[in-house]
C-alpha cells in the first residue's frame, strides 16, 4: 500500500508519490550519525586524535556508538542492524584507530567542500587532501569496513536518495563487486565523476547536486552547494557568536551548510559552470576507479551510465524549483543529516580556519566601517 | 548619541592586533648585490629598500669594508592590480608571489614580479639630476620670447632630489591556467621560468606573447591529478638545468638540452619512505614547499612540513643532510591538519657560502642550522621581545626533560605567527625575516652585535 504521508523512517525528498499526488514535505527527524558518531557537545576529531591513538584506548567505548544511533529519534530497525554489523566488524581493527579514521575521513571531505569560491580553491591543498582521502578509503576497502559501511548506508535509506552515495561508495574499490557482476546491486551504474556526487552525498548536498548534473556536464561539481560566499560566511561569524546559546556544533555547521547550498544554488549556475573544471580537479581526484585497473569489469562510459542512473529517478527531482522549495522548507531531511552528523565533530575550527582567510577581505571592510576611517 | 555611551564597553585590543591582511609580507628578496631587498605583499604592492652607505671615500680611508648597514625605503610601488577571470567568474589574487632580481647590467635595476596569473618586469631607475639652461624654454619649462635671447648656453645637469621611478616594461600575462607558485631567472641573463600547479613555463625576457612549455604533468584525464609542482628553480650556473618539487616530496632534475618537453626528468631525487612513520599523514609532510640550490651548484636545500634537507646533485637516493625544524609538531599533526596550518609553506634559504641554512616556524620562531656541527638554533622574529641593537637570545621550545626559563611550551605555541618568508643577503650575514606584516632585518657582526629594524 503506498501512502501519500512520506514515511519518515526514510526521509525522502520526493515531491510527488507514486500516484502523482503532491506531497506536503513534513521535516523529518534528525538522523544520528550511522557508525562513529560522536555525543552531543562531544570532543572534536582533533581531540579523538590527541588522545595518542596507537599507546591509549580513548575513554569512549566502541559500544558508545552503537547507542547514539538509536538515541536520536526514529531512526527505524535497518540504521540499528547496520551500526550493529559495522561495529561488529570494526571491532576486529582498533576500535581508536577506526574511529579516529573515520574523523579523519569526515574532516578530509569537508575540507574539500568548504573552499573559497570567491578565489579559486589551492590546488596543491585539494590534490594533498584528497589523496589523503583515497588512501583512508583504500584501507577501509582492505579491512572490509568500507564495504560494510556503504551496504549499512544503502540499507538505511532509501535508494533513490542515497544514489550517487551507495553507488560510489560500493564502487570497483569492492573487489567482491566488481568480481561478482557489472551492474551493481544498486539501480545505479558508476560514471567517473560519480565520486564527486558521492562526496556531495556524504556531505548532503546530494539532491542538489544530482539535479544539477543532467543539466550540466557530468563533472560537474556539487561544488555549488557548500560554497560559501562572502554573506554565507559573515553568517557563520554571527552564528559563533552564539555559541554559547548553541549547544549543538552540528546545527551551527547546518546552518552554515543550509546557507552556503542556499547561496550556492540560488542562480549561481555560470559559477558552477565556471567552477567545474576546479571541481574536476578537485573530485577528479576522488576518483578511485579506474576503467584500467577494474580489470573484472568494464567500466561503462559515463553518458550511458548516467542516463542509466537518472531513469529510475522520479524526474521531478531534476526540478530544481523543487529541490530548492525542498531545501527551504525541510532542511534537515536525509543526506542533510548525514552532513549534520559528519559535522557534528566539530569543523567550527575548520571553518575559522580554512575560510577566514578570503572573508579577512570582508573583515577588512566591516573594521573600516567600525573604525569609522 | 548612544555610541558614545557604549564605547567604553567595546574592547580595542583586537583592534591593536588587527592586521590589515593586504600588508601581509609574501615574499622577501635581496637582489645580486645585496644593496636592494624587495618585499611584496598581498596587496599587490612591492617594496623596495636601500641599504644606506657611508660615502665610499671615507671607508676606504678607514679601511672598512662595511657600511652602516640600515635598510630605508627606496621605492614603493603597486605591482598587481585585483583582477578577475571572466571566464571562471573567480577573482585573482593580487597577491605577490615571487619577485625576482636580474642581475645588474646598467644604471637600472630589473624586477620580475608575479601574481596567481601574470609576471611583469619592472624597471627600477633613478633620477637624480635635471638638466637645466635650456635656451628656448625657461625654468618652468615655458616658451622664451626668443627676442630675450641674448646668448646660447650649453644645458648642463644640476643635482635634485633623488626620484626613484618604477615603470612596468614587460607584462607577461595567459601564460598560466593554474597559479603560479615560483620564477626563477636563468644564469644565461635571457630567459625566465615560470611554474605553476602543473606547468613550467619558459620566456625570454624580451618576449611577451610567447612562452615555452618546458614541464606539464597535467594529467589527460584530470582525476587522475594526484601530483602537483611546488616549486622550481634554475641552476645559478648551468643554463639547461633546471629543478622542480613535488607535492609528493620528489625532486627532478632535468637538463633541456636532451629534450624539449622535460617530462622525462634527468634525475629522479626521492627519499624512500620510512614504513615505521607512516601514517595519514605522511604524504602531506613530505611535500616540499621550497627548493633552493646553493650557491655553489651542487646541492639542493628542500623543506617539507618538518624538516628541511640537503641533498647532493650527484646523489639521488636520499638527502645528504636531514635537520628536523619542529619535530615537535610531528604529534599533532591532526590538529594542524583541522586548522589547515599543515599546508603552510615555509621557505628555506642558504648563507652566502652554503654552510648555513635557514627556515621558518610557528611563533615567529625561525631556525637557523650549521651544516658543519649539525646543530640548529631557534631564534625568534617579534617586535615586543627584540629592541633595535639587541643580541637576539636562542629560544626553545619545551619537548620534555630539564625545562629553562623562556622555555616555550608545545601547546602555547602561536600557529598564526608563522615565518614563511625570508631571504640572507648574498655575500654578508644579512638577514630579512617577514613575519605577517612586520620585515625584520637581523646583521651579524663579527662582534656578535646584531641591529634589528
Amino acid at each position: 500500500m503506498i501512502s501519500s504521508e512520506p514515511d519518515l523512517r526514510f526521509p525522502c525528498r520526493r515531491s510527488y508519490d507514486r500516484d502523482g499526488n503532491k506531497i506536503t514535505q513534513t521535516r523529518a527527524p534528525p538522523r544520528r550519525k550511522l557508525l562513529f558518531s560522536v555525543r552531543k557537545g562531544g570532543r572534536t576529531a582533533a581531540d579523538v586524535w590527541r588522545d595518542d591513538m596507537f599507546t591509549k584506548g580513548t575513554k569512549r567505548k566502541f559500544s558508545d556508538s552503537g547507542e547514539e544511533p538509536v538515541a536520536g529519534g526514529d531512526q527505524g530497525p535497518p540504521l540499528a542492524a547496520a551500526a550493529a554489523a559495522a561495529a561488529a566488524a570494526a571491532r576486529t581493527l582498533s576500535s581508536t584507530y577506526s574511529l579516529q579514521r573515520q574523523s579523519l575521513l569526515d574532516m578530509s571531505l569537508i575540507k574539500l567542500q568548504l573552499c573559497h569560491m570567491l578565489v579559486e580553491p589551492n590546488l596543491c591543498r585539494s590534490v594533498l587532501i584528497a589523496n589523503t582521502v583515497r588512501q583512508i578509503q583504500e584501507e577501509m576497502t582492505q579491512d572490509g569496513t568500507w564495504q560494510i559501511m556503504t551496504q549499512a548506508l544503502a540499507a538505511a535509506q532509501c535508494p533513490a536518495d542515497r544514489l550517487v552515495a551507495t553507488e560510489v561508495l560500493c564502487r570497483q574499490t569492492d573487489p567482491a563487486v566488481q568480481a561478482g557482476h557489472s551492474p551493481k546491486p544498486f539501480p545505479e551504474e558508476g560514471y567517473p565523476a560519480g565520486e564527486a556526487e558521492a562526496v556531495a552525498a556524504m556531505e548532503g548536498e546530494v539532491e542538489a547536486e544530482v539535479t544539477m548534473v543532467p543539466q550540466l556536464a557530468p563533472s560537474a561539481s556539487y561544488l555549488a552547494g557548500p560554497f560559501g560566499v562572502g554573506p554565507c560566511w559573515v553568517g557563520e561569524e554571527e552564528e559563533e557568536d552564539e555559541e554559547e546559546e548553541e549547544e549543538e556544533e552540528c546545527d551551527e555547521d547546518e546552518d552554515s551548510e543550509e546557507c552556503a547550498s542556499e547561496e550556492g544554488e540560488e542562480g549561481e549556475r555560470d559559477r558552477l559552470s565556471a567552477s567545474s573544471r576546479t571541481a574536476d580537479q578537485v573530485f577528479g581526484t576522488f576518483e578511485i576507479k579506474h576503467p584500467a585497473a577494474a580489470a573484472a569489469v568494464a567500466a561503462p562510459p559515463a553518458d550511458p551510465a548516467l542516463e542509466e542512473l537518472f531513469s529510475d529517478v522520479d524526474p521531478s527531482y531534476y526540478d530544481l524549483d523543487t529541490v530548492l522549495t525542498g531545501m527551504q522548507a525541510a532542511p534537515k531531511m536525509g543526506p542533510y543529516d548525514l552532513l549534520e552528523s559528519l559535522s557534528s565533530h566539530g569543523p567550527s575550527t575548520l571553518g575559522s580556519g580554512a575560510s577566514c582567510r578570503s572573508d579577512l577581505n570582508e573583515l577588512d571592510h566591516i573594521m573600516e566601517i567600525i573604525v569609522g576611517s | 548619541m548612544g555610541e558614545d555611551a557604549e564605547s567604553p564597553k567595546i574592547n580595542h585590543t583586537f583592534l591593536r592586533d588587527y592586521v590589515t591582511e593586504a600588508d601581509v609580507i609574501s615574499t622577501v628578496e635581496f637582489n645580486q648585490t645585496g644593496d636592494l631587498l624587495a618585499t611584496g605583499d598581498k596587496g599587490g604592492r612591492v617594496v623596495i629598500f636601500q641599504r644606506e652607505t657611508e660615502s665610499k671615500g671615507e671607508l676606504e680611508e678607514l679601511g672598512e669594508t662595511g657600511d652602516s648597514g640600515e635598510y630605508n625605503v627606496y621605492s614603493t610601488f603597486q605591482s598587481h592590480e585585483p583582477d578577475f577571470d571572466y571566464l571562471k567568474s573567480l577573482e585573482i589574487e593580487e597577491k605577490i608571489n615571487k619577485i625576482r632580481w636580474l642581475p645588474q647590467q646598467n644604471a637600472a635595476h630589473f624586477l620580475l614580479s608575479t601574481n596567481d596569473k601574470t609576471i611583469k618586469l619592472w624597471k627600477v631607475s633613478e633620477r637624480d639630476k635635471r638638466p637645466e639652461g635650456y635656451n628656448l624654454k625657461d625654468e618652468e619649462g615655458r616658451l622664451k620670447d626668443v627676442s630675450t635671447i641674448t646668448s646660447l648656453q650649453v644645458p648642463v645637469l644640476k643635482p635634485t632630489d633623488l626620484m626613484v621611478e618604477v615603470r612596468p616594461r614587460r607584462v607577461f600575462s595567459n601564460g598560466h591556467t593554474y597559479h603560479v607558485n615560483s620564477i626563477s631567472v636563468n644564469s644565461d641573463g635571457e630567459t625566465y621560468l615560470s611554474a605553476d600547479d602543473l606547468r613550467i613555463n619558459m620566456w625570454h625576457l624580451g618576449i611577451t606573447d610567447r612562452s615555452f612549455n618546458i614541464v606539464d604533468i597535467k594529467p589527460a584525464n584530470m582525476e587522475d591529478l594526484t601530483e602537483v609542482i611546488t616549486s622550481a628553480e634554475f641552476h645559478p650556473h648551468h643554463c639547461h638545468l633546471f629543478v622542480y618539487s613535488s607535492s609528493k616530496g620528489t625532486l627532478r632534475l632535468c637538463d633541456m638540452r636532451a629534450s624539449a618537453l622535460c617530462d622525462r626528468h634527468t634525475k629522479l631525487f626521492e627519499e624512500p619512505e620510512d614504513p615505521g612513520s607512516r601514517s595519514f599523514f605522511s604524504e602531506i609532510i613530505s611535500s616540499v614547499s621550497d627548493v633552493k640550490f646553493s650557491h655553489s651548484g651542487r646541492y639542493l636545500l628542500t623543506r617539507d612540513y618538518l624538516t628541511a634537507k640537503v641533498w647532493d646533485l650527484n646523489m639521488d637516493k636520499g638527502p645528504v643532510e636531514t635537520y628536523q625544524v619542529h619535530e615537535y609538531l610531528r604529534s599533532k599533526l591532526c590538529s594542524l591538519y583541522e586548522n589547515d596550518c599543515i599546508f603552510d609553506k615555509f621557505e628555506c634559504v642558504w648563507n652566502s657560502s652554503d654552510s648555513v641554512i635557514m627556515t621558518g616556524a610557528y611563533n615567529s620562531f625561525f631556525r637557523m642550522f650549521d651544516r658543519e656541527t649539525g646543530r640548529g638554533v631557534t631564534l625568534e622574529a617579534w617586535r615586543e621581545s627584540s629592541k633595535p641593537r639587541a643580541v637576539l637570545r636562542t629560544r626553545r621550545v619545551y619537548t620534555g626533560g630539564k625545562r629553562r626559563r623562556g622555555d616555550v611550551g608545545v601547546d602555547s605555541l602561536d600557529f598564526t605567527k608563522k615565518i614563511l618568508h625570508m631571504a640572507w643577503h648574498p655575500s654578508e650575514n644579512i638577514i630579512a625575516i617577514a613575519a605577517t606584516n612586520n620585515l625584520y632585518i637581523f646583521q651579524d657582526r663579527v662582534n656578535p652585535d646584531m641591529q634589528t629594524q
